[in-house]
């Protein structure tokens, strides 16, 4: 059954550059349990990250692709498709992408777009960004992960809802700096969580987000390309799952027989927050920052609704040559501004002030 | 309405587009077709690195409608590293103290908006520099 | 009678107190300041009116300015119209009544400088103030006049390193003068600790370097000497120096924006046309909307070395009775700031002087005065220098 789904493009296609972005802001999250719980009740992560008034998916998608650009080499009108993936695109209606696009210099021979798939439209963005290079139709394709999450005051969200994302510039394989051997796509209707059009806050199935969700969907997909690959958890030297808390990616990373130090590199939910559909790719980021040539990376993301991406990646010679070209993930995990909930709230819209 | 006030600049105000002058070379931000240096035509499109330090800088307390919402927020005159100064807000400035001369380096960021349902305007702002240079 | 019949004199002054006139509207405070020039220059029938205003248009949703002066100050029919160049609509409206004079093409010009700004909230205030800076570029991104005046202040401390209250003076100065002008707005002496003390408006400017916008509405009677009637009852004064000049509206596009280019050319074109040098000028009546611009204006018109303006104001240099007396009255700072009638107070005032009436703030033996007003940031600046006729 999985061999028949393993998505693999015609022409060869891997990542030609990275980068990411967090912003500086942190709220531990001991500030929402002071405000909220009287200081009381287990912490699903350190602290998160909150974007400043100043920005939102538009801003740091626009860093994370020059960061991406940079360390691509490439110029920005080979590009041929530009597209964003986020839950928390600042317009309704009106792309994100071609913002994006036209602040990086993309514009305007370019096919651009945004895409929505709660937690993993930036890995959607991925898939068709190899089927797009992988089909022969473009040589360049940016795929964008990113958001700044929402979760009302005093919800279970509120505590991991953070702020971040990657960018990629997918190419062919021999510019790559590390290349895709296979993906797959695994996809039910499953209402875990959802953010209906016009709420302001999303809704979410407590318990449910679980086992039949988040588990479910991930370890099948993970299961599926590895066994499609003919591959174990012991050929990789990284993986990196869609992080909504600590403990989840933990558990299934265990479940699939990967270790703690295969995950580590990539498991930055502790110190940045759910950056939701920025989550599994800037741990990509992270990994790559320290990854050597030849090694394999799985990357595992999960959306809501819902669905799961599986990635399977080598990392090539060009790797470490290209890296130093943007900053590393954990320059950006390590600028921290330590702010407490009354700044948070102005910073994230909740004080009226109309 | 300003809607197209906004969009017929925004190749100058993501990405700090000038201009740069075939006769004398010198670099022109913001773009004004004619360079200021040696009068000549100058309609050549040049992209500036985004690097430079601070002219000199301040804080504002009391802002303009539109921009109230940002209080307090600083603004810098920045040498840009090809020549030009350029006015513009700091971002991202955190715990460190701001000097003239801090190297800083551009960012595009949210500018305000024109009105509750209207466009959002982003532009350049510049930070302190990320990483030392 | 002047013994140049083509000669511009000042033939009236009048003007209202700078303030909070809650109870005028822009229309009636115009008409006050009219009318008290008109009386003042024995009745003579102006043939055009030029208006100076700046915020009219933004915050009393009114332009066009010159008809309804016109027709509400009872000279229905003659010419009018409004001349806008920020803070320095005033000198330009007095240069351009000047030019108009001098032509020959009219013999009696009123100058009249209004502004009202007490009817709208202080954001709305700023917003409109921020009109005059270069709004793609700099009012884009929150700058507004107090900005570019920090921003300045900040770079001159950081270039010539004078001592950190070393502008005082200016403001300590102007509180002094208005002490005993009835018509000021702040009639209080201030102290250099009170000076150090000052909330912060924009670093390193404080609310002392800040002169307080305010409604306003002064006016002149200008005119050919020779249609003076005989008899007038103050020495004549005469405008022997009238010049206009202009930079770069943003501060970014200056070479060098701590060197006031059009304050320095205005200054020198004037000085030149009166065949003076800074020396000969007893009074100076210049621009302090902001402390700095006190310091750069003295440096641009060439009263101190680069760097050095602020000197002026250690050691009583610019009091009434020091070698370059400034704001008599108290200047914008203490007088209160009228926006773009800053030009024709400055003109009422020096006015006065050299006519010997003005009172506890006469300056001694006044025979020359120079005014500057400036448009922005210094992109506009116009000077004139006035002359006793004995």
């Amino acid at each position: 059954m999985a061999e028949n789904k393993l998505l693999v493009p015609d022409r060869e296609a891997g990542i030609i550059g990275y980068g990411a972005y967090i912003p500086r802001y942190r709220l531990p999250v001991k500030e929402v349990a002071r405000v909220w719980a009287d200081g009381k009740g287990g912490l699903p992560i350190h602290e998160k990250a909150v974007t400043g008034l100043d920005e939102d998916v538009i801003t740091m998608s626009i860093e994370a692709a020059r960061n991406a650009l940079a360390r691509s080499g490439i110029d920005p009108t080979e590009i041929g498709a530009v597209w964003v993936g986020s839950e928390s695109h600042p317009y309704a209606v009106k792309p994100t992408s071609t913002v994006v696009a036209e602040a990086i210099g993309a514009t305007p021979h370019v096919l651009a777009a945004d895409w929505e798939f709660a937690c993993k439209a930036g890995t959607e963005a991925i898939q068709a960004s190899i089927g797009f290079v992988g089909s022969g139709m473009a040589d360049y394709a940016l795929a964008i992960g990113m958001d700044t999450a929402q979760g009302r005051p005093g919800d279970a969200l509120e505590y991991t809802a953070g702020a971040g994302g990657a960018a990629f510039i997918i190419g062919p394989a021999k510019d790559a700096v590390c290349v895709f051997e296979g993906s797959y796509s695994y996809a039910t209707d499953t209402p875990d969580f959802w953010r209906r059009a016009n709420a302001i806050y999303p809704e979410h199935g407590e318990r449910f987000t679980g086992e039949p969700a988040y588990f479910s969907h991930t370890q099948t997909a993970a299961e599926s390309l590895l066994e499609a690959l003919g591959a174990t958890a012991s050929d990789f030297r990284f993986a990196v799952f869609h992080q909504p808390n600590t403990k989840f990616p933990m558990r299934v990373a265990k479940s699939l027989g990967f270790g703690q130090d295969q995950i580590e590199a990539g498991l930055l939910v502790p110190e940045i927050g759910n950056t939701y559909a920025g989550s599994a790719m800037i741990g990509l980021t992270s990994i790559l920052d320290i990854a050597d040539p030849g090694d394999r990376i799985l990357m595992v993301s999960y959306g809501s609704g819902a669905g799961s991406d599986a990635f399977s990646l080598r990392a090539t010679e060009a790797l470490p040559r290209r890296r130093g070209s943007a900053p590393a993930t954990l320059i950006y995990v390590k600028r921290r501004t330590e702010i407490d909930y009354a700044t948070y709230a102005r910073l994230r819209g909740k004080l009226v002030l109309k | 309405m300003e809607t197209s006030q906004h969009w017929r600049l925004r190749k100058q105000r993501y990405a700090l587009v000038g201009e740069v002058c075939p006769h004398c070379e010198s670099k022109i931000f913001p773009p004004r077709d004619i360079c200021p240096d040696c009068g000549e035509d100058a309609r050549e499109m040049y992209q500036f690195s985004g690097r430079g330090e601070v002219y000199s800088h301040t804080t504002v307390y009391q802002a303009p409608s539109g921009h109230a919402e940002n209080v307090p927020y600083p603004v810098a005159i920045v040498r840009l590293e090809e020549g030009p100064l350029v006015t513009a807000q700091l971002t991202d400035v955190g715990d460190q103290p701001i000097e003239i001369g801090t190297p800083v380096e551009m960012v595009t960021r949210k500018l305000g908006a024109d009105g509750e349902r209207g466009m959002l305007v982003y532009g350049y702002k510049f930070r302190p520099a990320l990483v030392e240079r | 009678m002047t013994k140049k019949p083509d000669a511009v004199v000042v033939a009236g002054v009048g003007m209202m107190p700078v303030g909070e006139h809650w109870d005028l509207s822009l229309r009636q405070l115009a008409l006050e300041a009219i009318s008290a020039a008109r009386l003042d220059s024995g009745g003579l029938r102006p043939q055009a009116l030029y208006v100076a205003n700046m915020l009219s248009p933004a915050l009393s949703g009114q332009s066009h300015l010159g008809p309804l002066l016109a027709d509400f100050a009872g000279m229905r029919g003659v010419e009018a119209s409004t001349i806008e160049a920020s803070g320095a609509s005033g000198g330009v409206a007095v240069r351009q009544a000047y030019l108009a004079l001098m032509s020959g093409a009219i013999d009696v010009a009123l100058v009249l400088g209004v502004e009202k700004v007490t009817d709208k909230g202080s954001s709305q205030v700023q917003a409109a103030l921020a009109t005059a800076t270069d709004a793609e570029y700099e009012a884009v991104q929150g700058v507004t006049p107090s900005t570019q005046a920090a921003l300045l202040m900040q770079r001159y401390f950081y270039e010539y390193g004078p001592p950190e209250d070393s502008l005082a003076g200016f403001s300590i100065t102007a509180h002094l003068n208005a002490v005993t002008n009835p018509d000021a707005m702040f009639r209080k002496a201030i102290r250099r600790e009170q000076y150090a003390s000052a909330p912060i408006v924009s670093e390193p400017l404080n609310t002392f370097d800040v002169a307080p916008l305010a409604d306003g509405a002064a006016a002149l009677v200008l005119a050919r000497a020779a249609a003076l009637p005989d008899g007038q009852e103050y020495p004549q004064v005469e405008i022997v120096g009238s010049a206009t000049a202009t930079s770069a509206l943003a501060l970014h596009d200056r070479p060098d924006p701590l060197d006031l280019t059009a304050a320095a050319q205005s200054a020198q074109t004037a000085l030149m046309q009166a065949e003076l040098s800074p020396e000969d000028i007893g009074l100076f009546e210049l621009h302090d909307s902001f402390s700095i611009f006190a310091a750069l204006s003295l440096e641009a018109a060439g009263f101190a070395e680069r760097g050095k303006g602020w000197k002026l104001a250690q050691n009583g240099d610019i009091s009434l009775t020091g070698h370059i007396p400034i704001g008599t009255f108290g200047g914008s700072k203490a007088r209160g700031d009228p926006g773009g009638a800053t030009g024709i107070y400055q003109l009422v005032e020096a006015s006065r002087q050299l006519q010997g009436r003005a009172n506890e703030n006469q300056v001694p033996d006044a025979a020359t005065a120079m005014t500057q007003c400036l448009g922005g940031s210094g992109a506009t600046a116009s000077t004139h220098i006035l002359r006793r006729v004995t």
